[in-house]
């Protein structure tokens, strides 16, 4: 029930009339036996709040409210407590006494409740006020205000760090790791985590027989307990392979759960811990167990399958062998979110083997005649990343790439040519007669990578495409216009046909050369330019062998990511960070660094 | 974890703005909208933003936008799944979630989260549970929101905190009756020549459950690994294949088991009441249920998939002009069985300007071509098993300067057959054990619907 629907936008005028009619409802001294105008009133205030009138002058008002034994209305200026109180440190004052009310109230709610809001106002005085009461909380005899109180501990440490320590709550927390009540272990261990997440000096670290009582308090937790309970298990160091094998095989059967984080956090531990067994026939019936549920959850919805997909990613870099057959389950549906299509993809191409190459090929084709165009695109590429990955496809993918071009869908074109330039570099001497239908497509090249591309491909066979002195001649009609990366491609393509057919070369050369080293910017395609330009003019045959030398061989693999950072994304699977790739450091900035076995 | 949850409408109004940390401003509301809500692109990119150090994770639903913050490296899976319940807990509260049910329920909307998330850390979100001591009168009453408004605060405690915080140990029923939908969606990639390229059927078994006191339930599939553990033997009495007629079939007490068919389970996840444990030692799957509807399980398979339709299309591009279709489609299960509600959606190229359609067969049905979805709709009221209709059409197209590439995306069905199962899943029992002894009635049924049925042309 919004007052107003409509008048939701206040000038600053009608705020402060706002402000005034609610303070002469707030202090009413109408005839309200059961509280329900000062209730409308409160309403009408959160309301306010909510659409970021500022409330604040009412804080007096709304304080005295707090005697009002009703816990809606309660609960409302409570709220209103948390939004401003910070704000108006000097008022929020006033409300220790209401405060220290109702943490000796009779009702566990209302006890909890009030511990619960305490610890949200950062305000020196309420701060303070809190921490006998705390003390007592935490050994409440009602569940819900302990569990409610370990929190309230961690909002303490966020708060102040050291009184934390001082006040020697964090054993009280560690003792509440006993705790018979499964929610109080769980929020805990949740507080315990994040404090030493957070503190440069606290290192929390399980032993084995901490790890296993946690484990036998999964089966009591909710969901979200699991999932606290589960990732601090990320802090036991196992001392042993048996160790490592005990916790993975006591926590297997959460792949079960319906919940896609407790999936994912114990596919994280079971990755940390796998780590740590030391016989390989060990490992093969685990990652046997983990794949069905990785793809069980690309039936959840679509933003927790792209979450999954990203950690299957890096799952099947790491170890390659789950997954093994389940290649169709990654196809993509024709209304999947692009985000998740451009994720199945990576999957897919990680996927391709030489006995499904041909499957993967005829799916992609089928990928490369979509709307959206990155998705395009990115099938295109894929295309080319196959040929070079499995050889025996290769011919396969470049008759594919080829029934593409002939789309004259231009991105599409575009996209083929750039990786048939990588397919020529990986196979030379192979592929040489699809040439010709390559050049039918010059006109159309807008972009720098596909120019560059295409002008690699002739300058590397300038001596077998007839007219590759033309083609080139023509390119070089815009080369002042073009980007450096296009620059640089015809720089050396150019010499290319000179060093193979001086004769066709030798108008051209000249030019490229004045241009490149005088007329460009880049320093790049400068220094190029002059050190072409002396080998040519003092030693032709040592330019020959420079510049027609064999190139490093180039391979699919281009995207994996290096050993140290795998292993440390591992450590992440389900969080921000397996989605980006990048280690938490790089974005959050208190992040510990972890790695593998410290 | 979470620093902040809002809640934006369509524009991108902040309803409701709920910050549980220090580390974000009320502000931080706007740059989300800035950059998510009214960004220029039309397909959003990400469900997750990540700005600075700042991430925003959102899903939506109707015209509602739910955001969660987070300053951390958050587990993203466990934020979304909290959205997610956050979605469930509004459409129980409020039967529909809306801006419209945001609007008039905001307070109780903040006393939810206040509940729900503490410092930002999921806590309980039971709908049976938080109802006990989370209501106000704006919610439309609810037999058991009247019935336990005075429950006594130690009991909601316990409740909110303990083994099973999904039950309340007080409810009664004159009559104990168990309902289990076993709902099946078949999921299927079919290319332009036939082959299948994918098939699968996701299962969702749900129960509804009212029962009194404490039940324990032990509920048995005919899974494979189960059966061929037990020898495969037994038959007789219990369980048969979904048969026709009727709209549910009554579980008997003691289940046999069935001969016949048994069905490899590639995957499945359970409800939080299940114990995971014991599915793992020996797949039994056993629980304690909640009161009322809750998803029991989800399972996947991926073997002998029993396709109920099969699709035959011919598309043939008659220059630049014209365009012919012919499209078959064969149903394939009981003869005592049918489909209902079935569309056929057939897409046509943008550039379409006329569709003549004739459908053949016995009831038919109707299609109509429908410019804006670039699609002809073929709409069959009921489909009867083994039955054959078809349809073919002419599209004239209009002629265009450039060559306008069409994508030819899959036809796609929608359809629902009763008492009919693609993975070939059967129950075989529902046991349930309670202290004070009672007889308990178990209906069980049978749906399956099209997930993604997808035929590529």
């Amino acid at each position: 029930m919004l007052p107003n629907d409509r008048g939701y936008r206040f000038s600053g005028v009608e705020s402060s009339r706002k402000v005034h009619d609610l303070r002469a409802e707030l202090t009413s001294e109408k005839k309200d036996p059961r509280q329900q105008r000062k209730k409308i009133a409160m309403k009408k205030v959160v309301a306010n709040m909510t659409m970021g009138n500022d409330m604040s002058p009412l804080f007096q008002e709304v304080i005295a409210c707090m005697s009002i034994p009703d816990l809606e209305v309660k609960k409302m200026v409570y709220l209103f407590l948390i939004n401003y109180a910070r704000a108006r440190a000097e008022i929020a004052n006033l409300a220790v006494n209401g405060f220290e009310d109702d943490l000796n109230d009779p009702n566990p709610l209302v006890r909890a409740m009030a511990i619960r809001t305490m610890g949200y106002i950062y305000v020196e005085r309420v701060i303070e006020s809190l921490i006998d009461p705390l003390r007592h909380c935490l050994r409440d005899r009602d569940p819900y205000v302990r569990k409610t109180a370990a929190m309230a501990v961690l909002k303490l440490s966020m708060f102040d760090r050291s009184l934390v320590e001082e006040e020697r709550f964090l054993d009280m927390l560690k003792d509440l790791l006993a705790d018979g009540n499964p929610s109080v272990v769980a929020n805990a261990v949740a507080a315990l985590t994040e404090i030493s997440e957070r503190s440069p000096h606290i290192k929390l670290k399980l032993n084995m027989k901490i790890a296993n009582k946690l484990i036998t308090a999964l089966n009591e937790c909710n969901e979200w307990g699991q999932i606290y309970i589960l990732e601090s298990l990320m802090y036991v160091v196992p001392q042993d392979s048996s160790d490592a094998e005990t916790i993975i095989e006591r926590i297997m059967p959460r792949l079960q759960h319906g919940n896609s984080g407790v999936v994912l956090v114990s596919v994280k531990v079971i990755s940390y811990m796998m780590n740590y067994v030391s016989q390989v026939e060990t490992l093969e019936p685990i990652l046997r167990k983990l794949s069905p549920p990785l793809v069980t959850l690309l039936t959840a919805g679509p933003e927790v399958q792209y979450i999954t997909l990203r950690n299957i990613q890096l799952l099947l870099q790491r170890w390659p062998t789950i997954l093994q057959n389940q290649l169709r389950a990654f196809f993509c549906k024709y209304d999947d979110p692009i985000y998740v299509k451009l994720a199945k993809l990576e999957v897919i191409l990680s996927l391709t083997t030489e006995d499904n190459a041909r499957v993967v090929l005829t799916e992609l084709t089928e990928y490369a005649t979509e709307i959206d165009i990155d998705f395009v695109r990115k099938a295109v590429r894929s295309i080319g990343r196959i040929a070079i990955k499995i050889e025996l496809a290769a011919d396969r993918c470049v008759r594919a790439l080829l029934d593409l071009i002939q789309t004259k869908v231009n991105y599409v074109v575009q996209e083929a040519i750039v990786v048939i330039r990588d397919i020529f570099r990986k196979y030379p001497n192979r592929y040489e007669s699809i040439i010709g239908t390559l050049c039918e497509n010059l006109g159309s090249l807008d972009e720098s990578e596909a120019r560059a591309a295409m002008i690699w491909i002739i300058g590397q066979y300038a001596d077998r495409i007839d007219n590759s002195d033309e083609v080139l001649g023509t390119f070089l009609e815009s080369f002042l216009d073009d980007t450096a990366e296009v620059q640089l491609a015809l720089l050396t393509a150019i010499v290319k046909l000179f060093i193979m057919r001086p004769t066709a070369g030798q108008d051209l050369v000249p030019k490229v050369l004045k241009w490149a080293t005088e007329d460009v910017d880049s320093p790049d395609i400068r220094d190029r330019g002059f050190i072409y330009w002396r080998l040519l003019s003092t030693d032709p045959e040592l330019a020959r062998t420079i510049v027609l030398s064999d190139k490093p061989e180039i391979t699919a693999e281009g995207e994996r990511l290096d050993m140290p950072l795998l292993e440390e994304l591992l450590l992440q699977i389900g969080t921000l960070s397996s989605i980006y790739r990048k280690p938490p450091s790089t974005f959050i900035p208190f992040a510990k660094k972890r790695v593998l076995g410290v | 974890m979470l620093s902040a949850v809002f809640i934006y409408n369509q524009k991108g109004e902040v309803l409701i703005s709920r910050l549980y940390r220090h580390d974000v401003k009320r502000s931080v509301a706007d740059v989300f909208r800035v950059h998510v809500i009214s960004s220029p692109a039309a397909v959003v990119r990400s469900p997750v933003t990540t700005l600075g150090s700042t991430s925003f994770h959102h899903i939506r639903y109707d015209n509602l936008w739910l955001c969660a913050v987070t300053k951390n490296n958050a587990s993203a899976a466990m934020v979304f799944e909290f959205l997610y319940r956050l979605l469930g807990l509004g459409v129980s509260y409020f039967g529909r979630f809306d801006e419209e049910a945001v609007k008039n329920n905001f307070v109780l909307i903040y006393e939810l989260l206040d509940e729900v998330l503490d410092f930002g850390y999921p806590q309980n979100m039971e709908v049976d549970t938080l109802k006990l001591y989370v209501t106000t009168e704006s919610v439309r009453s609810s037999r058991s929101v009247a019935a336990d408004a005075a429950a006594a605060p130690q009991s909601i405690t316990m409740q909110a905190t303990g083994a099973t915080t999904w039950r309340r140990n007080d409810i009664a029923y004159k009559k104990n009756e168990a309902f289990v939908d076993v709902i099946e969606s078949v999921n299927l990639i079919l290319s332009a020549k036939g082959t299948v390229l994918r098939a699968d059927v996701q299962g969702q078994i749900v129960m509804r459950s009212f029962l009194s006191g404490m039940p324990e339930c032990k509920f048995g599939l005919n899974d494979k690994l189960v059966l061929e553990r037990d020898g495969g033997g037994g038959g007789g009495g219990g369980a048969s294949a979904p048969a026709a007629g009727g709209m549910g079939r009554r579980l008997g007490g003691t289940g046999g088991v069935g001969d016949g068919e048994s069905v490899e389970i590639a995957d499945c996840q359970f409800h939080q009441c299940v114990r995971l444990g014991r599915f793992d030692t020996d797949r039994t799957i056993s629980f304690i249920p909640p009161d009322g509807e809750f998803e029991l399980m989800r399972y996947r398979t991926t073997e002998n998939v029993n396709l109920p339709f099969k699709v035959l299309p011919v598309v043939r591009e008659l220059g630049k002009t014209r365009i012919e279709y012919e499209v078959l489609i064969k149903s394939n299960f009981s003869a005592k069985l049918s489909a209902t509600n079935m569309a056929v959606a057939i897409p046509t190229p943008p550039n379409a300007t006329k569709c003549r359609i004739k459908v053949t067969g016995a009831g038919a049905g109707k299609a109509k071509y429908h410019p804006e979805d670039n699609a002809m709709v073929w709409r069959i009221a009921r489909f009867q098993g083994l039955q054959e209709l078809s349809l073919t059409a002419v599209v004239d197209l209009a002629p265009t300067t450039k060559p306008v590439p069409w994508s030819r995306p899959p036809i796609s069905l929608n359809f629902q057959v009763l008492m009919f199962t693609a993975s070939g899943l059967l129950v075989r029992f529902l046991k349930v054990f309670e202290k004070s002894n009672y007889q308990s009635v178990k209906w069980v049924r049978y749906m399956t619907k099209a997930g993604s049925y997808e035929i590529r042309i």
